[in-house]
């Protein structure tokens, strides 16, 4: 019987480990990292160095521990033949396995505690970004430069459901990452537009819960370029596996660059918002805004999820008056999921949106939205 | 003159008013054993789904928001539904045979704390069947996700909280109650069977931290119904104020899951090594530290929140002074085997792998209490394998320990030796190869609760997937074994169904007469 059950883990073991070959073979890209990375802050290095001695202290002390418990059930077992004595108390022995602990703990308190004043050594930053987690994307905003985007997932729905082969860079990629210069010195300061979110870049060593009406600050100085991939870390609903965080550290004359062409961007699309759109834009434009924004809620086809997000197609709301449309974006539902898009997109691509609603899925209510309408409401309040 | 409990042969009804109306403390732990376990069979299929799920990268089986609610479902069911009311039930059988009392001294709430549970998790489990599905904020259900964006089934969820609160608080006292006022002439505090020290200890945090449970739910509905904003921020109150309290409850309740367990490991032990608890009285005080030490270190849960680095400096000291007198049982149930004579029967093999796999869980929960290094670890993979190294390793191994030692005693009858110990040698594996992967996608940075991930992951997930499935299986060998061993097990005539076991629960009848102790046995 036991020997049946040894070929059987046997044959199960052999199994397992042949699996991730099998997994490669389906997936391509797959790294086999093992540990914590070093990252490129002294934040990151700091957590991994702390976190390498603890791996090393607890490694020791628990090849000890093992080793006299796996000496013991060797030599100390009946059928060798052992008489079992009756021993039960060894004050000496008590106290130094209460002492020594202590002792060994409070030694590994000061590393613990130098790394974690690195962590919150946030003074005097060369620049300040403000973070902002909204369900299920992130907004960053370069205080004092006037500038300040939203980060979305770029991965198709199609790859997610399997109806279109993974990219390489699968859940890692966004509309638009955050873009950082080397050598700088940068505050982050997180905060939550819905639930709680939380912003972590494993190779900055930052982690920091974006809690709505709070600030949490952590910071990060690099000098290698690159781009660095980060994840939401707080459970915050359906899209929470589905809002990555990218970052891009250039060179300080490209992040001049960028910088200087992004408040350009601020200025052209000023003169935009006057346009007067015709439905056909309008109605092409609401369509990617609405599967980027809106469907991850109310569905691709605005049928919604019911009890939980209603359906726009034939809605109330969809099919009524303009304005109170406008101001459902504008202002949100106050104490339910929908949030105010007034700070998430742009005069246009509410406009765009609005129209789209009022125009797809059998819903024709044929007027036009113009980002004007948008921009008067938002200036009426 | 006591009459014998109703049987089948006495009619359905008779048969189902003695389960229904019992008051018998074996009965009634028989009742918990079986409703755990039933849950267990629940909270797993849904972790069958989250492995399912998980096995490659993409969406294939579920949508995210079923997701949510599996891994949050699984989470309560798993705490709530099996860890507790398993150890209520070893409290309720073991508890008086092991203090020589006739019975539990509450025996009417003790019938009515365990008959409302059933309604708790049946309250639980139909959300997943309203519109808008069950609970999907996770086990840890943070505000504002639990309260302003939560399904509307919320309001059923608090609900079974406050229903499966009210069943422990009750349980706890009747605990507290009998340990106090019904012990054996001659049993002082301090030659207590140690499973009896951990269950009192355990019941004291119990009493203490179900109100404040209660209160931070009761503080959701009213923020979600009545128009308060105790989580609000836009109205004044402060989302992290939610966290404080349930941490202030959760972080005991972690104790309260793991301290009967060490209780059951104390006992077994020394069963098999054929030698005394060594360090009977650190032993006591150890457990009192760490369940006092549970008081001070909640917001280690919180090191990402954004806390003065005073606040997370100190919650960082208090945290790693845990493992003083967690080390200090570990030390003691080594040196119970040193110089012992050891055999290895299944409940010293889930005794053993106990001892191993929660002290690897007390590593890396050492280091997670590192706030520099936590901010790496926070919301990973790296901590859901620690607290399932410490609550599956340790909670349930030790469980099914107990079972394993005690079923003979209670049925009357052996389980099938060969049979258990592959039981636990496919557990032990499956185990493993489910939870040992998880930390290194943890630390290659893997967050939690995450429906879909990159394909970086893909290897060591299908790894833990199949694990996870493995250990599954395991768990239908146990309750085969347990089937078989009341059916066709071999019969126990001895009292002393172990060779080196100790104490009173050793000295009545195999199997365990219904009505133990009429008279108080005296206590050496």
């Amino acid at each position: 019987m036991l020997k049946r059950a040894k070929a059987l883990f046997l044959s199960l073991l052999s199994l397992v480990v042949s699996l991730p070959a099998l997994g490669s073979a389906v997936v391509e890209t797959s790294t086999r990292q093992l540990n914590m990375p070093q990252g490129v802050t002294e934040v990151s290095q700091a957590a991994y160095d702390i976190h390498m001695i603890m791996v090393w202290v607890c490694t020791v002390i628990g090849v000890g521990v093992f080793g006299f418990m796996f000496y013991v059930m060797y030599a100390h077992r009946k059928s060798r033949g052992a008489v079992a004595e009756n021993f039960h108390e060894n004050l000496v022995v008590e106290l130094l396995w209460t002492i020594v602990p202590a002792i060994i703990l409070i030694i590994m308190a000061f590393p613990a505690t130098t790394a974690l004043l690195k962590v919150y050594d946030t003074d005097n930053p060369d620049i300040e970004i403000k973070i902002t987690g909204y369900q299920w994307k992130w907004q960053y905003e370069y205080l004092g430069e006037g500038v300040k985007f939203m980060s979305e997932l770029n991965t198709s729905l199609d790859e997610v459901y399997g109806r279109a082969p993974k990219g390489e860079h699968y859940l890692r990629e966004v509309t638009e990452p955050l873009v950082l210069p080397v050598g700088k010195k940068i505050r982050f300061l997180v905060t939550g537009n819905d639930v709680i979110h939380s912003w972590w870049v494993p190779d900055f060593g930052v982690k920091r819960d974006a809690i709505p009406g709070l600030f949490t600050s952590g910071w990060a100085k690099t000098d290698e370029p690159g781009i660095y991939v980060g994840e939401c870390t707080e459970l915050c609903g359906l899209g929470h596996a589905f809002m990555p965080v990218v970052v891009e550290v250039k060179e300080e004359a490209e992040y001049n660059e960028w910088l200087a062409g992004k408040k350009a961007e601020a200025v052209e699309y000023a003169s935009t918002i006057g346009k007067e759109w015709t439905a056909e834009e309008l109605m092409t434009k609401g369509e990617g805004v609405y599967l980027q924004s809106c469907a991850g809620c109310h569905q691709a086809d605005g049928g919604g999820i019911p009890g939980v997000f209603p359906a726009i197609k034939g809605s109330p709301i969809a099919l009524g008056p303009q304005i109170g449309h406008i101001a459902v974006l504008i202002d949100g539902v106050p104490g339910s999921a929908m949030q105010s898009f007034a700070d998430q997109l742009s005069e246009v691509n509410i406009a765009a949106v609005i129209h789209y609603q009022r125009n797809a899925w059998g819903n024709n209510v044929g007027d036009v939205t113009q980002p004007i309408d948008v921009l008067n409401y938002k200036q009426s309040k | 003159m006591a009459h014998g409990p109703a049987t089948l042969a006495d009619g359905w009804k008779a048969y189902i008013s003695r389960w229904v109306f019992t008051t018998n403390h074996k009965d009634i732990g028989t009742l918990y054993l079986w409703f755990s376990f039933a849950m267990f069979i629940l909270g797993g299929a849904f972790a069958m789904i989250i492995r399912a799920e998980l096995f490659q990268p993409g969406m294939q089986l579920i949508k995210p928001e079923f997701f949510n609610q599996m891994t949050t479902m699984h989470g309560l069911v798993m705490v709530f539904g099996v860890i507790m009311p398993a150890f209520v039930g070893l409290a309720n059988w073991m508890i008086p045979l092991m203090i020589g009392a006739p019975d539990m001294a509450l025996p009417r709430m003790n019938n009515l704390s365990f008959w409302i549970l059933p309604f708790a998790f049946a309250i639980l489990t139909s959300t997943l069947f309203m519109e808008g599905g069950g609970p999907n904020f996770g086990w840890t259900f943070y505000a504002p996700l639990s309260t302003t964006y939560a399904p509307e089934s919320v309001n059923f969820f608090i609900f079974a909280i406050h229903i499966m609160g009210a069943s422990s608080i009750m349980g706890s006292i009747n605990i507290i109650a009998t340990v106090m006022n019904m012990r054996a002439p001659g049993m002082t505090y301090m030659k207590m069977p140690l499973f009896v020290w951990t269950w009192v200890i355990t019941a004291f945090l119990l009493v203490a931290v179900m109100p404040v449970l209660a209160g931070a739910v009761t503080m959701m509905l009213m923020d979600i119904n009545f128009g308060t904003s105790f989580f609000n921020a836009a109205g004044g109150g402060d989302p992290v104020l939610f966290q404080h309290v349930f941490w202030f409850f959760g972080h005991p309740e972690v104790y309260i899951i793991i301290l009967p367990a060490f209780g059951v490991v104390s006992q077994i032990i020394p069963t098999f090594s054929r030698k005394p608890l060594f360090g009977y009285s650190s032993m006591v005080y150890a457990t009192a530290a760490i369940a006092f030490l549970s008081f001070i270190v909640w917001a280690h849960h919180m090191f990402t929140v954004g806390m003065p680095i005073a606040g997370e400096l100190y919650f960082m000291y208090a945290t790693m002074l845990i493992a003083v007198p967690t080390g200090v049982k570990v030390f003691n149930w080594i040196t119970t085997m040193y110089k012992g004579s050891l055999t290895f029967e299944t409940p010293m093999l889930f005794s053993i792998a106990f001892v191993i796999l929660f002290t690897f869980g007390g590593f890396t929960g050492l280091m997670l209490s590192i706030a520099a290094a936590d901010m790496q670890y926070h919301d990973t993979y790296f901590v859901v394998a620690h607290f399932h190294y410490v609550m599956v390793a340790g909670a349930v191994f030790s469980g099914t320990a107990a079972i394993y030692y005690w079923l003979p005693k209670w049925c009357g009858k052996m389980y099938n030796e060969t049979m258990g110990q592959v039981q636990f040698w496919v557990a032990f594996i499956g185990f493993n190869i489910a939870f040992m992967p998880q930390h290194f996608l943890g630390l290659a940075g893997m967050p939690r609760r995450y429906a879909d991930y990159g394909l970086q992951f893909a290897d060591w997930n299908m790894v833990s997937s199949v694990g996870a499935f493995i250990y599954g299986g395991a768990q239908i060998m146990l309750l085969f074994n347990v089937i078989m061993t009341i059916r066709k097990g071999k019969p126990v005539v001895e009292d002393k169904v172990w060779e080196g076991a100790e104490g009173l629960e050793w000295t009545v009848a195999t199997p365990a007469p219904y009505h133990t102790f009429e008279k108080p046995p005296l206590y050496k």
